[in-house]
């Protein structure tokens, strides 16, 4: 969707569907996923829960569900040159050659994603020992060296220490340097600061995005927290009802956004500034997200969409290409649609946006 | 650790002393004497009473008693087996039922075991109905009950197996007996292993590995096994107590001299040095074992551990 040079991707999904076996039946989580990922680049994936997220990178790490089957679609990985298709490994394999060692990933919740009852150098360990064989020495120096890269101030102690006896930040940036352990090219952070505290986000934030840009590493970034895109996304992905629905670099859809939904969740964003001038009712979408469980006509944001049109409910719009980096899919961006704006509230905003952002540079 | 050590010890042994104070009482107000027999005339009966020091007050019987025990000394059995000390005739006795009880755990347990997890791993149809029967057979049949109907099969249908207990033959005369047991023990093991495991294989911690990418042995071994059996330790530990407590029926049918058959034989006859030997025998073996299983606790989960050192 980015560009043309498809050498620079080194990860490609193309048309992914996935679909949740339940006794009362299918529920279709992902619906005809479309996304790239070039190096050295961070793609943020945004989204009310259930809107797919977790499901698409869990399909890309395989570590889906029981229940979760794929349904078609390609995961494409490009190793040097070559174009592998994920999906079409068999498992064991996939696991071997890309699991940690080239596609890592990072959870929400630091309290649960390490194990009780190792310390965390033998679990670091375990981790860098089983994608390059090494002795338990150089191991240990290399985990040492890791844990001080994310900013454990006495990594030798943090070794011998068990999960528990670590804060949620700690526990957060030795989960990271496990992701680290095997040197992945893409890393995959599903919602990786939603359970900590605010002022300890910033910091995982902050780590994040340096050793993003020190090791050159492709960064899936899921959260429904719209600062946290901002800040370190290249490119964003507004994702609602297993499929993304605005596609854009960071200025597209923070400053010419064009979905009805998109719309929405930037209006809903609350702002320091407009509760200070006494305006303190708080926007949010009307309505709640599709049952995925059932057949959906149309487009699926339609009937919460104030702005939809007969056609809206009648045939699902595609992808309309709006610049080289920007697309949407929403009826309103067909140039037979009639010209309508977004909620003057937020071109408001956006206005005002812009004009810090060009004081901030211009100082 | 040491001071909380201390004070669980302490705790145990004053619980020892209340269950003595309570079975004393209880014993006193059973129906009957030690000496129902028609042949002793009412002044015999007196005078066995005064050498037993049995006319005296509860009370002051209790600390005898207690004062004696200090001694090493239960009292002598009155009716059973006249003038043998409980300690000589537990002595006999109890190597049998301990041995039968640790038998049928360590088999139970380990069949459980083996049994949660691969249920728990191997989800397929046919592992869910194996799983489902022998947990629900376990379960909710009694031993007694799988007890006679192995007798009835093996023993007395089939003639494969002694049906009766034969101390000279301790090996082939206790297979029935410890299969009974310990088919009750792998089902409520099996059951409790097979929930954790699915706890533990569904969480992010497991999750976090897999995709990092670790050998599947080493998850099993390093994640799930260690894991998912801490919260086992506790199990095995009842059911320990339990075996050798409950396996009375068991004893009863295959006629094995230990001291499920004599603390029946105990009460129906007013034995109360027996009876009181053997109590305070069973619990002090729960309370010996809790404390064990919470001194293995520290061991096995660095959370416990660490929060008991914590200065």
């Amino acid at each position: 969707m980015n560009g043309t040079d498809n050498s620079r991707n080194i990860l490609e999904v193309k048309d992914l569907h996935v679909s949740f076996r339940m006794p009362t039946g299918d529920v279709k989580a992902i619906r005809g996923l479309n996304f790239t990922l070039a190096r050295n680049e961070v793609v943020a994936l945004v989204g009310e829960s259930g809107s797919g997220k977790s499901v698409g990178v869990k399909a890309v790490t395989g570590i889906l569900p029981d229940n979760a089957v794929i349904e078609s679609g390609e995961i494409l990985y490009n190793d040097g040159g070559e174009m592998i298709d994920l999906l079409k490994l068999r498992p064991s394999v996939r696991k071997k050659r890309f699991a940690g060692k080239k596609i890592a990933m990072i959870f929400q919740d630091p309290m649960t994603s390490l194990n009780p009852v190792m310390t965390i150098g033998a679990q670091l360990m375990t981790a860098a020992r089983c994608h390059t064989p090494m002795s338990r020495k150089e191991a240990w120096a290399k985990c040492t060296e890791l844990l001080r890269e994310v900013g454990i101030t006495d990594p030798v102690r943090t070794m011998a220490q068990y999960p528990h006896q670590l804060s949620g930040g700690m526990r957060q940036r030795v989960v990271i340097a496990t992701a680290l352990s095997g040197d992945p090219d893409i890393l995959i952070c599903d919602e990786p600061t939603t359970a900590l505290d605010v002022t300890i986000q910033q910091k995982i934030l902050d780590l994040l995005q340096s050793i993003q840009r020190a090791k050159g590493l492709s960064i899936i970034f899921i959260t429904h927290n719209l600062g946290v895109v901002a800040k370190l996304a290249d490119y964003v992905g507004v994702m609602y009802a297993g499929k993304i629905i605005e596609y854009g670099t960071v200025f597209d859809i923070f400053f010419e956004p064009r979905h009805p939904y998109t719309w929405g969740l930037l209006s809903a964003v609350p702002e320091i500034t407009e509760l200070a001038d006494g305006n303190d009712t708080l926007y949010s979408i009307p309505g709640t997200p599709p049952n995925l469980a059932k057949e959906i006509v149309g487009d699926a944001f339609a009937p919460r969409n104030p702005y939809a049109m007969e056609i809206d409910f009648k045939a699902e719009p595609p992808m309309f290409r709006i610049s080289n980096t920007h697309s949407a899919a929403t009826w309103l961006a067909d140039p037979r649609a009639p010209k309508t704006e977004m909620p003057p509230e937020l071109a408001e905003r956006i206005r005002r946006l812009k004009q810090e952002e060009a004081d901030y540079v211009n100082s | 650790m040491g001071k909380y050590l201390l004070k669980k010890i302490l705790i145990s042994i004053m619980t020892i002393f209340v269950i003595l104070l309570i079975m004393f009482l209880l014993l006193q107000f059973m129906p009957g004497s030690p000496f129902n027999d028609d042949k002793l005339s009412p002044e015999q009966i007196e005078m066995m009473r005064q050498k037993y020091g049995l006319d005296q007050p509860v009370i002051i019987r209790f600390f005898r008693y207690v004062a004696n025990m200090f001694k090493g000394d239960l009292g002598v059995s009155y009716s059973i087996s006249a003038n043998t000390p409980i300690t000589t005739l537990i002595a006999r006795r109890f190597p049998v039922t301990m041995e039968i009880g640790l038998v049928s755990l360590c088999i139970g347990t380990f069949a459980g075991v083996v049994l949660g997890l691969l249920s728990a791993f191997f989800r397929s149809r046919v592992m869910n109905v194996i799983y489902s029967v022998l947990t629900l057979i376990g379960i909710a049949v009694p031993s007694y009950l799988l007890a006679m109907f192995l007798s009835y099969c093996l023993g007395f249908r089939a003639n494969l197996l002694p049906m009766l207990y034969d101390v000279r033959d301790p090996f082939t005369t206790s297979i029935m007996p410890v299969a009974a047991l310990s088919f009750m023990v792998m089902a409520i093991i099996g059951q409790f292993t097979k929930a954790e495991a699915m706890d533990v294989m569904n969480s992010d911690y497991v999750l976090l590995a897999r995709c990092q990418g670790l050998k599947n042995s080493t998850i099993m071994v390093k994640y799930i096994l260690r894991n998912s059996l801490i919260p086992v330790i506790t199990m095995v530990g009842n059911l320990l107590v339990g075996l050798l407590t409950g396996s009375l029926v068991i004893e009863q049918m295959f006629s094995i001299p230990g001291i499920g058959t004599l603390l029946t034989q105990a009460i129906s006859s007013n034995d109360y040095n027996v009876v009181l030997g053997l109590c305070f025998l069973y619990s002090g073996m729960y309370i010996t074992v809790r404390l064990v299983l919470d001194i293995l606790y520290c061991f096995a989960d660095p959370r416990v551990r660490l929060g008991g050192t914590k200065s």
